[in-house]
């Protein structure tokens, strides 16, 4: 199969050799675990669990509001001792809702359901077990597996990719899983497919396995692994970041292009992390819900990098101690890959669903320098693999025109952060980006604000006026109550209306 | 709040920096230079030296009177490099003051006026040799033999003092045109004996810079060795070189096709005067040039056909310093207009189609044509 050559990206430096070798190692299971109730791209969960509660491993404890959000699942068998605020794993280090289960050792597991050919369901069924297990996108950007996958319903899909790029550097995590557990990916791939060829006619749909071509073994375990089955195929892509950037990756194995502001089952694709096909073959085989994951520990203060089976909710600073601790300490910890991870305010926050690797890094590896003027080289420009001109956006940023940098594309940024890895005058340009993103949706959250308190007072302007206009109708018919109740109810009933919200809506 | 200071992604760096590129340019300039200090001999190695000097010097006081702290910006060595190319740029027997003024004007008036480092329109060294050509046109267009250095008839470095600083050079005696100057008229001086034929075009003369030029414009070979070094190192981009030799040879190989007699072929203007060196040092700017690899081609394309045409009908034999200022002044026009296909768009900023998409309602540039309840 042809690849398609997509525009810009950098080649980099993987530093992912110190921590492919060693096979995935279960930690142990930590005195207590903090699972956030937000681990995924909408509504939190809501607690259906108690303090003081017994649970048993794979309970659950969280339960979707709606259906754009996702479970959450006790880790191990334990007691519930928090249902509170606890730091979540930003930058901020501000509280997130949080369950705290202090574990009893036991790995008691609740009763699964019995054993089904997940192959032999249909895909409404399949769909809502892949919801019920709490699986969501663990490529990092955790967006709920079983919403991605009902989009079949609005759009034809004729090819899903299934994403083992692993462009980031350091991160290994995806690759020791498709080494050691390919078969299990496959399954959970022919699991996707069975859902997404229901209800279709004509040809049938098509699996991709992309993985960059520095990844042989993983390759290799999969190809052999697909082999049994003519719809499944893998594909090796070059090794440039951002191939595991979904649009870009769509690019180069289909040649086809999202259209700006699409999103990609409109062109027919859709796109898997290879984590997250494991994740779906373990819900369905097994019935188990998402409550582990494969994280790469590495970075040059961390004494033997590895990549570990985590507990989501174990804190940080356990997987550190289970790792045998650090060489020094960090210059900078992270959680996710360097090129686009977020930096830790502390060790005492939780391994989350996103998270697919903790990095300590050294000063030397970050090589911190402070900004230089721009020269304009137009690196940058060369780079972005979105056809964008940071230098442009940024200059309009810093010039507090927002709007210019929107008229250039602002929106159209996949935040790779290519720009700024690659900026010889060290320039923070994803940094600018991202705070003119985050200032244009807060000005149209303002400004919608705005709109609905007017659109409100309006509509209670209007109702007020309507009651008046009965009520003198009233009073005409009767008018000897007229100077009892002189327009005066009126003044006196508004206060209460404005006070509660709900009822001046 | 943490005590931690938040720093956004990404973690990694390249490693690059201004200062790298800085030194990658200087080193390719280096054969080049040593080459012309071989072949002018000691007054080229003081004019070389009192101009960057001047040029450091007064990148410093900028620094200083902008209130900025000196040392980052004199050690990004963008104010030695002006000088520099600058320096290369000149008659190689230019008294010391040529070299002063131009440095002092290139570094104050077109760099630091402007904000300093990235903020100038014009390129700093191009200016500071435009004004002392329309100043001091005498000066500017005394060019010498070349007098091997260390040889018994080269100037010994006292003698070379009284070149630069005395200014007592005895230009009829030793002056002659150079090849671009002699394509326009009759040549000016008679040529020695041993000496390269003075104002006559000759390849490997040009090639290997023995003849009549400025300090560094000679050796087109020397210079390009130094180009493909910013090629392959990523500094300089392909291309504004590739566009702006292109189009010369491409104008050149058309009108000499058309009047041989009258106009030079393209080997002529390619290796001639200051062509390998403005392509591959001077109009590479980044600061100077456009963002977009189209911007560039475009950029570098006209820089190459201006520099054809002052050489051909202006009024200068050389024209490389005007073109490229020229260039320079459009170049916020080019960015303007020549940006790169957004990814998932047209040309002009408009979403791409849909496959199942029926031809709605006008798409918006930067606006979405995708119906908003399709989305989830």
């Amino acid at each position: 199969m042809r690849i398609v050559h997509v525009r810009g990206g950098v080649r980099l430096n993987g530093r992912k050799r110190r921590a492919e070798r060693g096979r995935i190692t279960s930690l142990p299971i930590p005195a207590y675990l903090n699972v956030p109730l937000k681990q995924h791209i909408g509504a939190p969960a809501e607690p259906v669990v108690r303090v003081g509660e017994h649970v048993l491993k794979g309970q659950l404890l969280g339960r979707p509001p709606g259906p754009m959000s996702a479970p959450v699942h006790a880790p191990t068998s334990g007691r519930v001792i928090a249902i509170g605020a606890a730091p979540a794993p930003h930058p901020s280090g501000l509280d997130t809702p949080t369950i705290t289960v202090q574990s009893d050792g036991e790995e008691q597991w609740i009763e699964l359901a019995p054993p089904i050919d997940p192959l032999a369901l249909d895909a409404a069924a399949i769909e809502e077990r892949i919801a019920d297990a709490g699986v969501v996108g663990l490529g990092g950007a955790a967006f709920p597996a079983a919403v991605k996958l009902r989009l079949r319903t609005r759009h034809p899909i004729h090819t899903l990719i299934v994403n083992g790029a692993e462009c980031e550097p350091y991160l290994t995590c995806d690759d020791r899983l498709m080494q050691e557990r390919a078969e299990e990916i496959i399954d959970g791939v022919r699991i996707m497919l069975r859902a997404l060829e229901q209800d279709r006619s004509g040809p049938s749909i098509r699996a991709l396995i992309a993985i960059e071509n520095n990844k042989g073994d993983a390759l290799a375990a999969l190809k052999k692994a697909a082999s049994a089955h003519p719809g499944i195929a893998t594909i090796a892509v070059p090794t440039r970041y951002p191939m595991g950037s979904e649009k870009h990756l769509i690019r180069a194995v289909t040649g086809k292009e999202v259209p700006a502001r699409a999103l990609a089952p409109e062109i027919g694709v859709l796109v898997h992390n290879v984590g997250t096909a494991f994740a779906i073959h373990r819900a369905l085989r097994f019935g188990k819900p998402l409550i582990s994951r494969i994280v790469t520990l590495s970075g040059g203060a961390v004494a033997s990098p590895q990549n570990f089976e985590v507990l989501i909710g174990t804190p940080v600073s356990a997987l550190l101690r289970a790792a045998g601790g650090l060489r020094q300490p960090p210059a900078r910890l992270l959680m996710g890959g360097p090129m686009m991870g977020a930096m830790l305010p502390h060790a005492e926050v939780p391994i989350v669903k996103g998270t697919s690797g903790i990095l300590a890094l050294t000063s030397a590896e970050i090589a911190a320098r402070p900004a230089a003027p721009c020269i304009r080289c137009g690196t940058c420009v060369a780079v972005c693999p979105c056809g964008l001109v940071p230098v442009e956006m940024v200059s309009q940023i810093r010039g507090g025109r927002l709007e210019g940098a929107l008229r250039f594309g602002l929106l159209d940024c996949v935040g790779c952060g290519t720009c700024a890895y690659s900026c010889p005058s060290r320039i923070p340009l994803l940094q600018y980006l991202n705070f003119a993103k985050g200032e244009l949706t807060a000005r149209e959250r303002t400004k919608h604000k705005a709109e609905e308190a007017r659109r409100l007072a309006e509509r209670r302007r209007l109702r007020l006026a309507q009651q008046a206009e009965a009520r003198a109708a009233t009073a005409t018919a009767r008018p000897r109550q007229q100077h009892r109740h002189p327009e005066g109810s009126e003044a006196t009933g508004a206060p209460d209306r404005t006070t509660n919200p709900q009822v001046a809506a | 709040m943490s005590a931690v200071p938040i720093i956004a992604a990404p973690h990694v760096h390249a490693g690059t920096s201004v200062r790298r590129s800085m030194i990658l340019v200087m080193l390719a300039l280096v054969p080049a230079t040593a080459w012309g200090i071989t072949q002018y001999g000691w007054p080229a190695v003081n004019l070389l030296l009192v101009t960057v000097g001047a040029a450091v010097v007064a990148e410093a006081f900028s620094l200083r009177a902008a209130g900025q702290t000196v040392r980052p910006g004199l050690g990004d060595g963008s104010a030695l490099l002006t000088g520099w190319l600058l320096a290369m740029t000149l008659p190689p027997w230019s008294p010391w003051w040529i070299g002063v003024l131009g440095a002092v004007f290139a570094i104050v008036v077109s760099k630091h006026v402007f904000g300093g480092l990235g903020q100038n329109l014009f390129n700093p060294a191009m200016v500071g040799r435009v004004v002392l050509l329309v100043a001091f046109p005498l000066e500017m267009t005394t060019w010498v033999a070349p007098h091997v250095v260390f040889q018994p008839a080269s100037p010994s470095f006292v003698e070379s003092l009284s070149i630069t600083f005395q200014s007592a050079l005895d230009t009829d005696a030793i002056s002659g045109a150079t090849a671009l100057g002699h394509e326009r008229g009759p040549p000016a001086v008679s040529e020695g004996q041993n000496e390269p034929s003075a104002g006559k075009f000759d390849v490997r003369e040009a090639l290997l810079g023995e003849q009549y030029g400025s300090l560094g414009e000679g050796s087109a070979a020397l210079l390009a060795a130094g180009g493909l070094l910013l090629l392959l190192t990523g500094v300089v981009r392909w291309p504004i070189p590739v566009a702006m030799l292109g189009s010369v040879a491409l104008v050149a190989t058309l009108f000499h096709a058309l009047e041989p007699a009258r106009y030079g072929d393209a080997v002529f203007h390619l290796l001639s005067g200051g062509l390998v060196l403005g392509a591959l040092f001077i109009a590479t700017d980044p600061v100077t040039s456009p963002v977009t690899r189209t911007g560039q081609l475009v950029f570098g394309a006209g820089c190459g056909l201006l520099t054809y045409t002052i050489r051909t009908w202006g009024g200068y034999p050389e024209g490389v310093a005007f073109a490229v200022l020229l260039m320079n002044a459009v170049t916020p026009i080019i960015d303007y207009y020549i940006r790169p296909r957004v990814f998932g768009r047209t040309l002009s900023g408009i979403s791409l189609k849909l496959p199942d998409e029926k031809p709605a309602a006008p798409a918006k540039p930067w606006g979405t044509n995708v119906p908003r309840g399709s989305r989830p």
